[in-house]
């Protein structure tokens, strides 16, 4: 289908471009000899003053078929509190760009086709005129500054301090997967030190520390409850990623030897979501959006969003760090420790 | 060929080849810019055949890579990100920067001014020579093992860093900062070497307020490259240090590769702070020189006063030192402090002014021509409609709430290749076709010029215009393959598209290549002044000479868009034309 359509397409633009010509061609030899190259006949203009409104239709042509076909496959409506935000934002930005695009686009193809050369009228000698140029200075900065403040306004909400109650959540990056990082009892996470990376010891957790002991780590798929806070915090062990959640607006990119944060609030669980949809297969997804090597293109972690019961019983049912054995052989850790930090201030 | 006066008889390694005659340093450059542009395309089209059809066997893939990146016709991903990463920096730099103000520059300062020659034609040497030395840098890095550079264009640590991420951060990585290293040096030779110029070899009568607003776009262009260059240069270096000497100003707690790294304490946000303090005056540097070729082939064509030139003058001073307070817009996500994000959106959105003044003033200036559609006139129209489909996305982009969730999506490679990529390229070719007659004294064919035109503009936009909706969607950049998410099954039909018209944009390259080279040798004879046209260039031979004017320079009396002014005879007045009684002069009678 698709094939014989794109076919179609081009035979058709086959068709335009060569009638264009022949016509073009036609009409020229009428004119009679003259400096080909260097004068341009009226008859080539009208031609290309045509062709450019022609251009034009076809364009907008696209513009609509786009908005037809590709606008209801955009990502669905934010699934975030301060996501249902930026919507509003985009969609007022949107509507007020493709305004100022279509008023554009029209006068500028519109004025090829009314103002295009002929040899028997002279243009209009117009250098400036002070008052319109001083109008069109002006007139943008209204819009913009409604812009901008609505702009910085939601962009203030979003980057906030996080609520104390929130559920902190790391992310943790390395080529070529994603893990989550939860606090397990006490509330919080334990220090990372990549220098006591080892085995399955991946993300560098310290044994010795309490606060690490109880932490649980997953992979493949995380769970976070609808309704609370979830603080993010990013971190990399390799180079720069970024945690992109496009479902809830969420991006932040993973620096190593830094932690960065975006805390957002679900607003709809995984269920309601794939009901809304209608697409029982629907997840939501957390996927790289910063280049990273070679299969950057499939570094994903699925999230899922539970109502708080549910997330409590699945939280409930993880081992441990120290359970699952990843930070247990401390011996060999120390030795590890040793070798690479002689000659180095271990923070 | 005839010699002016003093000049003596030159050799043929003097005159073609270490030329110190900014003509032909202008060709030197169009030539070399023209031979990288079309790997460049090249490469977009052998991984817009990947991305089109991902995982499909392609014999013409398997051609061009051969069986060590694309065995059995598939290509390997890190040659995917390589092609990204090479198509990138040629674009940029070395078509967009260097092939761009290198070809107007050098040819239109002297001509436009009145000048015999650059301030300093030997710095002028040595910097297109830098260039070719970048060039074969580069071009080397193609055929090294583990490939050329490919951490993208912006190459940044610790990817671009460690050998160990990435076979294409060793050797090649090494060869494209050594190539841009080279690359800086020439870009700073010739940009004081054009503000200079500028400031004093202006010919008599050439006021500040005379000058054509293609020199006033160059004049920034150069201003920003030689206050931003230097910084890229810096930011290479340091980069070079932490690759080669074990420093550590980029990289901190790093594991790789089962090690541990002593690195600590760098931080890769400083090398995107320094990167994009160049690579956003960057993107001005490449379209303001698209700008103003622009302002001047439209003026020309719709024989017409530009509208505004002094509001023209001014907007481009404004977007230049406005873009030296914006580059934090590309680092909203990087976890910078929310404040100074802020302030970052709100200078972003300020450029939208005299942006927007500009494109008004186009719009004015055709109102009531009487347009010339010769080629350079399509592609210049082609550069108004670029500028404004792809600014008004600028917009939203600008805003940093948005960009949460547009960064580093299709919708960004939308806006970008549309606002700077089309807009610099198409006004490019049109200054191209307008000044060819300067280049090589013939004409190109108009004919085959009108194709190569209607091509290039339509398969520009069916690339990039539905790329916005595969953004939407949140669909990433510089991903291999668009196949691993089930969302993505949704755009196979776009992507094979998009594919369709960038491949057939990059075949409709050869109408202008066959046009441009045999046109050299082949065109119609070029008469003095073909387009009728105001400016000093004109009024030179249609041979080229050295020190451009037979006898003395030209003087100026008046600006240079005396198109159309009631009471004269022809509609256009020569900047040479003394004014009449009672006449006032537009560039500096007027306040």
């Amino acid at each position: 289908m698709n094939a014989v359509l794109i076919v179609a397409i081009a035979i058709l633009a086959y068709i335009v471009v060569s009638q264009i010509f022949r016509v073009y061609e036609l009409i020229r030899e009428l004119d009679g000899p003259n400096d080909r190259n260097t004068i341009v006949t009226d008859t080539e203009n009208k031609v290309m003053a045509n062709g450019f409104v022609m251009f034009m239709v076809l364009l907008f042509a696209m513009f609509v078929y786009c908005m037809e076909v590709y606008w209801p496959l955009r990502l669905p409506d934010a699934a975030s509190v301060h996501g249902a935000k930026i919507d509003d934002l985009m969609n007022f930005n949107f509507l007020f760009v493709t305004l100022i695009f279509l008023i554009c686009i029209v006068m500028l193809f519109g004025f090829c086709l009314k103002f295009y050369g002929t040899k028997d009228r002279k243009a209009s000698y117009i250098p400036f005129h002070h008052k319109l140029e001083l109008a069109w200075t002006i007139l943008p900065c209204i819009p913009l500054t409604f812009i901008i403040i609505w702009g910085l306004i939601t962009w203030n909400e979003i980057t906030s301090t996080p609520p104390e109650d929130g559920i902190v959540i790391e992310l943790y990056a390395k080529q070529f997967d994603w893990s989550a990082r939860y606090t397990g009892d006490d509330g919080e996470l334990g220090p990372l030190n990549y220098l006591l990376i080892k085995d399955l010891n991946y993300m560098g957790i310290d044994p010795k520390d309490e606060r690490g002991q109880d932490d649980i780590v997953v992979k493949g798929v995380f769970h976070i409850p609808v309704g609370k806070s979830i603080n993010l915090q990013m971190r990399s062990q390799d180079v720069i990623h970024s945690a992109y959640l496009p479902h809830f607006r969420v991006q932040m990119n993973c620096v190593p030897g830094m932690t960065t944060r975006f805390h957002f609030t679900p607003t709809k669980t995984t269920a309601q979501m794939r009901e809304e949809l209608g697409n029982p297969d629907f997840n939501f997804l957390l996927y790289c959006n910063k280049i990273c090597g070679a299969t950057h293109f499939n570094m994903q972690m699925d999230v899922i969003v539970d109502t708080e019961e549910d997330y409590k019983a699945w939280l409930a049912n993880q081992k441990t760090v120290t359970e699952k054995g990843m930070i247990a052989v401390i011996e060999d850790l120390e030795e590890n420790t040793s070798v690479v930090t002689s000659g180095l201030a271990l923070k | 060929m005839s010699d002016h006066g003093h000049h003596h008889k030159e050799s043929f390694i003097t005159k073609y080849i270490f030329s110190q005659d900014h003509k032909m340093i202008s060709r030197q450059f169009l030539i070399t810019g023209i031979f990288m542009a079309t790997i460049g395309t090249i490469m977009a089209s052998l991984f817009r055949i990947q991305l089109g059809n991902p995982g499909e066997p392609s014999a013409i893939l398997n051609f061009f890579l051969g069986d060590g990146w694309a065995p059995n016709g598939i290509m390997d991903p890190n040659m995917y990100l390589a092609l990204v990463t090479l198509h990138g920096t040629i674009m940029v730099f070395w078509l967009l920067t260097a092939g761009l103000s290198g070809t107007f520059a050098n040819l239109l300062i002297p001509l436009q001014l009145g000048a015999r020659d650059m301030a300093s034609g030997f710095l002028n040497m040595l910097s297109y020579w830098f260039f070719f030395g970048a060039t074969c840098v580069l071009v080397s890095s193609f055929f090294i093992t583990g490939g050329p550079a490919s951490g993208g264009w912006t190459v940044y640590p610790p990817l671009s860093a460690l050998p160990e991420a990435m076979p294409g951060s060793g050797l090649g990585m090494d060869l494209w900062l050594a190539a841009m290293t080279l690359f800086v040096v020439s870009s700073l030779l010739g940009g004081l070497n054009y503000i200079v110029t500028i400031f004093n070899l202006r010919t008599k009568g050439m006021t500040m307020f005379r000058m054509p607003l293609t020199i006033w776009a160059l004049f920034l262009t150069a201003i920003l490259g030689v206050l931003s260059f230097p910084v890229l240069f810096a930011c290479v270096l340091l980069l070079i240090f932490d690759r080669t000497f074990g420093t550590a100003f980029y990289l901190s707690d790093i594991f790789i590769a089962g090690e541990a790294l002593p690195a600590q304490g760098g931080s890769p946000i400083l090398f995107e702070h320094l990167f994009w303090f160049l690579g956003h005056p960057e993107v001005y540097i490449i379209i303001l020189p698209a700008l103003g070729i622009g302002s001047e082939i439209i003026s020309v064509n719709s024989r017409k006063p530009i509208f505004g030139y002094k509001a023209m003058v001014f907007s481009i001073i404004a977007i230049g030192l406005l873009s030296f307070i914006v580059w934090g817009h590309h680092m909203f996500v990087t976890g910078m402090n929310p404040f100074i994000g802020a302030v970052f959106t709100f200078t972003t959105l300020l450029i939208a002014i005299p942006s927007a003044v500009k494109v008004f003033n186009y719009l004015a200036t055709l109102f009531r021509g009487n347009i010339q559609f010769t080629p350079a006139m399509c592609f210049a129209i082609g550069m108004v409609s670029t500028f404004i489909t792809g600014g008004v996305t600028g917009i939203i982009l600008a805003d940093n709430a948005l960009d949460i969730n547009l960064h580093d999506t299709y919708f960004v490679v939308a806006h970008f290749h549309i606002v700077m990529g089309l807009s610099a390229v198409l006004a490019m070719f049109g200054g191209v076709y307008h000044w060819y007659p300067k280049l090589y004294g013939r004409m190109m064919n108009k004919t085959w010029g009108y194709i190569h035109f209607w091509f290039t503009f339509i398969c520009a936009y069916g690339t990039f215009f539905p790329q916005h909706f595969l953004g939407l969607a949140g669909v990433p950049r510089r991903y291999y393959s668009n196949t691993e998410f089930p969302f993505q099954e949704d755009f196979v039909d776009l992507n094979f598209v998009v594919s369709v018209f960038a491949i057939g944009g990059t075949l409709s390259q050869g109408i202008f290549l066959v046009n441009f080279f045999y046109s050299i040798f082949k065109g119609e004879k070029a008469v003095q002044n073909p387009w009728r046209a105001n400016t000093l260039e004109w009024t030179t031979p249609v041979e080229h000479i050295h020190g451009n004017w037979e006898g003395p320079l030209p003087t100026v009396y008046r600006w240079p868009y005396d198109y159309s002014k009631p009471g004269k005879d022809e509609d256009f007045v020569l900047q040479t034309v003394p004014l009449a009684d009672g006449e006032l002069d537009q560039g500096e009678d007027y306040h």
